[in-house]
């Protein structure tokens, strides 16, 4: 009997929960097959959206890449470019249903440098318009274009990350009042860093298209990166009070160098794009401003490891390890933007990347707090975050993108 | 850039045999293969020749509908098009004890959705359902008498250039001159005068709006006494463009409504004989269209309110609501082309051919 009622109450809960799902089926049912009842049937303005993704430039040739981010069916009956009728073919077909993509193809004598404005009409008479500001050649996926950016990843990524790490040794001799300085100038380094980063981001939500929802993009990469790192933190608590402070703080050190990572991932799709599609030119001067400003991220990600009880080897193993960790990214970030750049994944990346720069950031003041208990904005404090955001402040002249 | 000249276009666009236009693709490849770079040797000139040639310049695909009539158009006056009972529905003449014809049209403002390029769509006003409205041609001293029924949505009007009385000009400026609320109707009365080749349109407000949705067409008055040679053919043109995606500017413009109509389906004329032009300019939004022949020039008889040409030219300006009376003949059998040089609308649509033979 008691089994009964156990099973019945169960079985109460299933139909609760099924209940409305049962209602909202059929009322979407209903819905689907009848209409509804008049409310949103009216003689409405076509609702049609195109959204540009990519224009490939060929020699004589142009591709556009189009998607449908609208609700409804568009198709496109002619192209204008330069405000001239011009003649295209558009794979798979000239009708696009919603969030369907296709190819517009056309033979077009364009002028390296040029700008180049480009007009689709639909049947309904709607026009959407991308404009190029220069002309340029695209990069052809070939052996001499991925040694350009793996190159060019090393460059701004690895090899100063790498480089800043080997204040290592001057830093570990650091004590007391100076270490605190450091830390907050860590701190400083990785707050403008985060601010830098979500600029970024905030500014890429108009590049997509609006179904894609760019703020809930970063909304969600920003949460998940510092749920994430939560967790691991909870979960890696008791190492800590068990194993001691320098394991604590190797942990801090990987996720800075993460962060730092996601960070770079979106600078290198950031840069893969603009070179693509012919916006920036990778002159010394902005790989050298790339490499002292990030020489910084690599002694953000030490000083936190100043406190290590590691051996020489093993700490020098960790250090390539976060530098790579850090750097490459840079690589990857640069090879995707160059080929196959998307505004969605740099959004999600970059709030991912925030969110782990801030997340670790409020750790390293955590601890700083707990060092000192009397208050956090002591003037050396102070004054070590203010020297990390005007270092990176003044390097960032350097890059003269 | 590549196509400096409009008569390349036209082999392009009409679709005849299309030779590549060998000096520019050539200059241009030089240049070109120059930006690609070693990866693109491969390309060879020929290949980027062809492409060029095949899709280059021009309207993609046919026109979808048959809503219009672009040649027919041409000569087409006081619904001369249709069958005597079918016409009867919209014009009759009736003889006046002074020798001269009462006219009386039959004019119903409709909203009718109309091809304006191959497969672009357009929800225009219309006089009778078409764009240019119906052409309407009488003799110096005829009484014009227009049944007008306004059975769209909007207040509309038709107001006639040339003399008239106030409370026929159709502007809603006086108390008998009344602007049409949907379903009403009135009448416009006034006799054909002076000569020259006018315009009609909607002159409810805002008149840009009602002109730019097409409601417009033209009226022509000949002369009682005509001394200009006599034409052999003549044609109506009515150069007009589309807001299709009503942001104030055009997106697409023609002679006669239907983008590059005329290199779809060139005029055909003979070589010698005299082609007479009853040009109007009704664009909106651009304050310049023009027209200009190859290899051909032409008598021009400004508004046509003269009997002789004031001037002899192979292009003229027209600001809007500006009409012009064209006296052409070819010199030599071939395609020659015609189009507004006000380029930019040319390569929009208003472009055409003539084929002389």
């Amino acid at each position: 009997m008691f089994k009964n009622m156990f099973q019945n109450a169960k079985f109460r809960l299933i139909l609760a929960f099924l209940l409305p799902v049962v209602f909202i089926a059929a009322l979407v049912w209903f819905f689907v097959q009848k209409g509804t009842f008049g409310v949103l049937e009216g003689n409405f303005p076509p609702v049609e959206k195109i959204f540009f993704e990519r224009v490939v430039f060929e020699p004589e040739k142009i591709t556009l890449g189009v998607l449908n981010d609208g609700p409804e069916s568009v198709k496109i009956s002619q192209l204008i470019v330069n405000d001239v009728v011009w003649r295209f073919k558009m794979e798979p077909s000239n009708e696009l249903k919603p969030l369907e993509r296709a190819k517009i193809n056309l033979y077009y004598p364009w002028v390296e440098g040029d700008p180049l404005a480009f007009k689709l009409v639909s049947a309904n008479g709607v026009a959407f318009e991308k404009e190029v500001d220069v002309s340029f050649l695209s990069p052809v996926l070939d052996s001499k274009y991925i040694k350009t950016f793996v190159l060019l990843g090393l460059y701004v990524g690895v090899i100063p990350v790498l480089l800043g790490l080997l204040w290592f040794p001057f830093l570990r001799r650091l004590r007391g009042g100076a270490y605190m300085f450091l830390l907050s100038l860590t701190v400083g380094l990785l707050v403008f860093l985060g601010f830098d980063a979500l600029a970024e981001a905030i500014e890429l939500i108009g590049e997509v298209p609006s179904t894609f929802n760019g703020v809930g993009l970063l909304v969600i990469g920003f949460l998940l990166a510092i749920f994430a790192l939560g967790v691991v933190t909870y979960k890696t608590q008791h190492i800590g009070e068990s194993k001691g402070e320098h394991v604590k703080s190797l942990l801090w050190a990987y996720l800075i160098a993460f962060g730092i990572g996601l960070h770079n991932l979106g600078e290198g799709l950031a840069i893969g794009s603009a070179y693509a599609i012919g916006e920036a030119t990778l002159g010394a001067t902005l790989v050298i401003g790339f490499m002292a400003h990030n020489l910084t991220e690599g002694i953000a990600i030490v000083s936190p490891l100043t406190k290590t009880l590691l051996g020489r080897s093993k700490i020098v193993m960790h250090l390539l390890v976060m530098g790579i960790l850090a750097g490459a990214p840079t690589i990857i970030g640069s090879l995707i933007g160059g080929f196959a750049y998307s505004p969605i994944l740099a959004i999600l990346f970059l709030a991912i990347g925030v969110g782990a720069i801030f997340d670790v950031s409020f750790d390293i003041l955590h601890y700083m707090y707990r060092k000192n208990e009397k208050g956090l904005f002591t003037p050396v404090n102070v004054l070590g975050f203010l020297a990390g955001l005007m270092i990176m402040y003044g390097t960032g002249f350097l890059v003269l993108g | 850039m590549l196509f400096t000249g409009c008569g390349q276009v036209a082999e392009e666009v009409t679709g005849q045999e299309s030779h590549p236009h060998e000096e520019g693709v050539s200059a241009d490849h030089g240049h070109a293969d120059e930006a690609a770079g070693d990866s693109h040797e491969d390309m060879s000139l020929a290949e980027h020749a062809q492409n060029l040639a095949q899709f280059a310049i021009g309207p993609n695909g046919e026109y979808e509908t048959n809503d219009f009539d672009a040649l027919e158009f041409l000569t087409t006056w006081n619904f001369n098009n249709l069958a005597e009972d079918e016409r009867a529905k919209f014009y009759k003449e009736t003889a006046l004890d002074d020798g001269t014809l009462l006219r009386e049209y039959w004019f119903n403002v409709e909203e009718v959705t109309i091809e304006v390029a191959p497969g672009v769509y357009y929800p225009a006003w219309s006089y009778n359902g078409q764009v240019p409205g119906p052409t309407i041609r009488a003799t110096e001293g005829d009484t014009i008498k227009i049944h007008f029924k306004n059975n769209a949505s909007k207040p509309h009007t038709v107001h006639f250039h040339g003399y008239h009385s106030s409370s026929q000009d159709g502007t809603g400026g006086e108390e008998e001159d009344k602007i049409m609320l949907p379903g009403e109707s009135r009448d416009y009365e006034f006799k054909a005068e002076p000569f020259g080749s006018h315009v009609y349109h909607c002159h409810s407000y805002p008149v840009s709006q009602h002109i730019a949705k097409g409601l417009y067409g033209a009226y022509i008055v000949d002369p009682k006494v005509d001394t200009r040679p006599k034409a052999d053919k003549e044609f109506v043109m009515v150069m007009n463009g589309f807001d299709t995606d009503f942001d104030g500017a055009n997106d697409f413009y023609a002679v006669n409504t239907r983008a590059f109509a005329y290199n779809y389906q060139p005029i055909h004329v003979k070589k010698g004989e005299l082609v007479r032009i009853q040009l109007s300019n009704m664009l909106e939004f651009d304050p310049i269209n023009s027209f200009h022949l190859h290899a051909n020039f032409f008598d021009e008889y400004p508004t046509g309110t003269k009997l002789d040409p004031e001037n002899f030219t192979d292009t003229i300006t027209m600001g809007q609501g500006e009409r012009s009376i064209l006296d052409i003949r070819f010199r030599e059998e071939g395609m020659y082309m015609f189009h507004s040089h006000v380029s930019e609308l040319a390569e929009l649509g208003w472009t055409g051919m003539f084929m002389v033979e």
